[in-house]
């Protein structure tokens, strides 16, 4: 055990500097080929260039490797991993706010939401996905089938649309007409966006738009892990020697058959991070979704690369968290 | 095609009845075709894959040639129009700035084809060549290569995007499908890595090898023809997500802007008008999602024909 985590430490460290790089890159070039971002501020008026050489300066895009195109800004790209990794500097935004600030405001919206997304695709994936395994080409096989291929294609953007306008305003509007159903449920639960009011209920509806994309690939998952898995020999075996069916299923199948969801699930917190942007955009949620949406219709790039770069070393550390895990759960893997 | 099916069986014979290579293609069950042929026979007769493709093509259609399906012009507004209900002259109706809103659908759809075909030929020809070299040589190239795979990997798609289409400003079909190729192409790669690794030590490769053929040879003759079919039902399903993603990052506003025409602005700009009038909303979210639908049942499909096990 030890020496995997060693080594899959070792390992974390390019990644993570590869990546960063990755993200530095890719801003350099979209730099050096469009020219300086801060002029986007401005629109078509034209800037006072003293006032545009002081935002730029501030923001950091003044370095002079970002004139030349193709440049990889070596020199730039060491003074940020400094920055992020021994000042806990992740840049500011134009009014001088530092990004991590902005983050600490946003942060608990978006957790509460991952939480509510999360646990909601895990409970009713892994039942629907035990329902259909357990009873190949049953009712529930066919319903799962089909409803992870139709919520596969619809986009998250317009199953968060649709929602909100029938659930959050027509469904809404028909319970807050009503005198006997409590608030929390008329105008927070079943609210179109999010309420400072009700700050638990009023997410749980875009909690689990967020988690019903990931929820078809967990319970297609599930299935097919309890389909190989209840054929095994360990299976007959407990069910030879007399357990009863739920010991069978509780305890000796669904062990096994859950440690590759649980990876799944792991390693979706970062496409859940990515789908936050858009749910929390649609329902108008305070976190740090809508915060890199808002500024990046705004076109202020320092906050959307700070926020971005954030976001990416939390999903790194995560895959980091869940392949030690996996590691926990399954002997196989420390025993190579 | 019937008589390209029959080429496939001519070519594969029917030894076990002992006929000659000349025969017709007979109606026997016990006919060996080659891969393809029997895929193309089974994906034909399945209603699924038919109708997709149908719709693809209908699609595809609208993109290349719009003047088939409309002779309006979506640029024709007038304000005293602005969301006039559908009817028969105009079966979508009008959206908000008083555009024949069907005019707009027809053309909307090639911004959205264009970048998931341009984007998805780009990831299959790039990643699919770095993955034949990681696959066939391994040792340090394909270490170096994994290592910067897995490097893409942990940037999740969709920040990556917002961060590139942000920063560069410019957001049109090519910053779009340049965004979209270079963060999707490591998954075709490693696809493509894992059949070659599988099919390289095969016997038939051996032989090649021991007959004398040449690395380029042994890749692109031997190897590559049959490790290309995950690769292919991939891409298939892959167009689907680049249509889905075109319109995402339009929505989320850093995609196409107006005057543009696409899906994903049809969407973002009728949002709010979804109470009074939903057709604004549900014609250009039903072709969207007509779209991607289509090419991940066909992907299915495909790969169900594509793997003998499930025959």
């Amino acid at each position: 055990m030890g020496r995997y985590v060693i080594r899959r430490l070792l390992q974390f460290i390019p990644t993570v500097l590869g990546t960063m790089f990755l993200l530095h890159y890719m801003t350099s070039l979209a730099i050096q080929f469009s020219g300086n971002p801060v002029r986007a501020l401005f629109g078509d008026r034209t800037p006072d260039p003293a006032l545009l050489q002081a935002i730029t300066e501030r923001l950091g895009y003044a370095d002079p490797c970002l004139d030349q195109r193709g440049n990889p800004c070596f020199g730039l790209f060491l003074d940020r991993l400094q920055n992020i990794f021994f000042h806990f500097d992740f840049g500011i935004n134009l009014r001088q706010r530092e990004v991590t600030e902005l983050v600490a405001d946003a942060i608990p919206f978006t957790l509460k939401l991952l939480v509510i997304a999360i646990v909601f695709e895990a409970v009713v994936g892994i039942a629907a996905g035990v329902l259909a395994g357990l009873r190949g080409g049953s009712f529930t096989d066919y319903l799962v089938k089909i409803s992870t291929v139709f919520v596969i294609s619809v986009p998250i953007f317009v199953l968060g649309l649709v929602v909100r306008e029938f659930v959050g305003v027509k469904f809404g509007n028909v319970l807050r007409g009503q005198d006997w159903i409590p608030d929390v449920i008329a105008s927070g639960m079943f609210s179109p966006g999010f309420k400072p009011d009700y700050p638990f209920a009023s997410l749980i509806i875009p909690g689990m738009v967020l988690g019903a994309v990931s929820l078809a690939t967990t319970a297609r998952l599930t299935r097919t892990s309890i389909m190989e898995n209840i054929r095994a020999d360990y299976v007959r075996t407990a069910k030879a020697k007399g357990l009863t069916n739920k010991r069978v299923i509780g305890v000796h199948t669904l062990r096994n058959s859950l440690i590759p969801v649980i990876t799944f699930l792991g390693v979706d917190i970062g496409a859940a991070m990515a789908g936050a942007v858009v749910t929390e955009t649609i329902f108008n949620v305070p976190g740090i979704g809508r915060l890199v949406t808002l500024s990046a219709r705004t076109g202020e790039s320092s906050v959307v690369v700070g926020v971005v770069t954030m976001l990416v070393l939390v999903v790194l550390v995560a895959n980091l968290l869940v392949d030690l895990l996996y590691a926990v759960l399954d002997p196989r893997i420390r025993y190579e | 095609m019937s008589d390209l099916t029959s080429a496939g069986t001519a070519i594969g014979g029917a030894p076990v009845a002992g006929d000659g290579p000349t025969t017709d293609a007979p109606g026997g069950k016990e006919r060996s075709a080659s891969l393809w042929a029997d895929a193309r026979r089974q994906l034909l007769r399945d209603p699924v894959f038919v109708i997709a493709l149908l719709y693809i093509l209908a699609v595809g259609s609208m993109a290349a040639f719009p003047k088939l399906w409309t002779s309006q012009d979506p640029r024709a507004c007038s304000t005293d129009r602005s969301r006039v209900s559908p009817s028969g002259e105009h079966p979508f109706g009008f959206d908000v700035l008083g555009c024949d809103y069907y005019a707009h659908a027809i053309y909307g759809a090639r911004p959205s084809m264009v970048i998931a075909v341009m984007a998805t030929s780009g990831i299959v020809l790039f990643g699919g060549v770095l993955g034949l070299l990681a696959g066939y040589y391994g040792g340090w190239v394909d270490a170096v290569i994994s290592r910067v795979m897995d490097i893409f990997f942990s940037l999740p798609f969709l920040l990556g995007a917002i961060v590139f289409l942000t920063v560069i400003k410019r957001q049109n079909i090519w910053t779009i499908t340049a965004v979209l190729f270079l963060l999707a192409w490591p998954t075709i790669a490693r696809i493509i890595r894992g059949s070659v690794i599988s099919s390289k030590d095969l016997d038939y490769v051996h032989a090649a090898k021991a007959v004398g053929a040449r690395n380029s040879r042994l890749m692109f003759r031997h190897i590559l023809p049959n490790a290309i079919a995950p690769m292919l039902v991939y891409a298939t399903i892959v167009l689907g997500s680049f249509v889905a993603a075109e319109a995402t990052l339009t929505f989320l506003g850093v995609g196409l802007q107006q005057p543009a025409q696409s899906w994903g602005i049809m969407i973002s700009t009728h949002q709010v008008y979804f109470l009074d009038d939903p057709w604004l909303l549900l014609f250009p979210c039903g072709l969207l999602v007509g779209t991607v639908l289509s090419f991940i049942l066909m992907g299915d499909a495909l790969r169900d024909a594509l793997d003998p096990k499930f025959r």
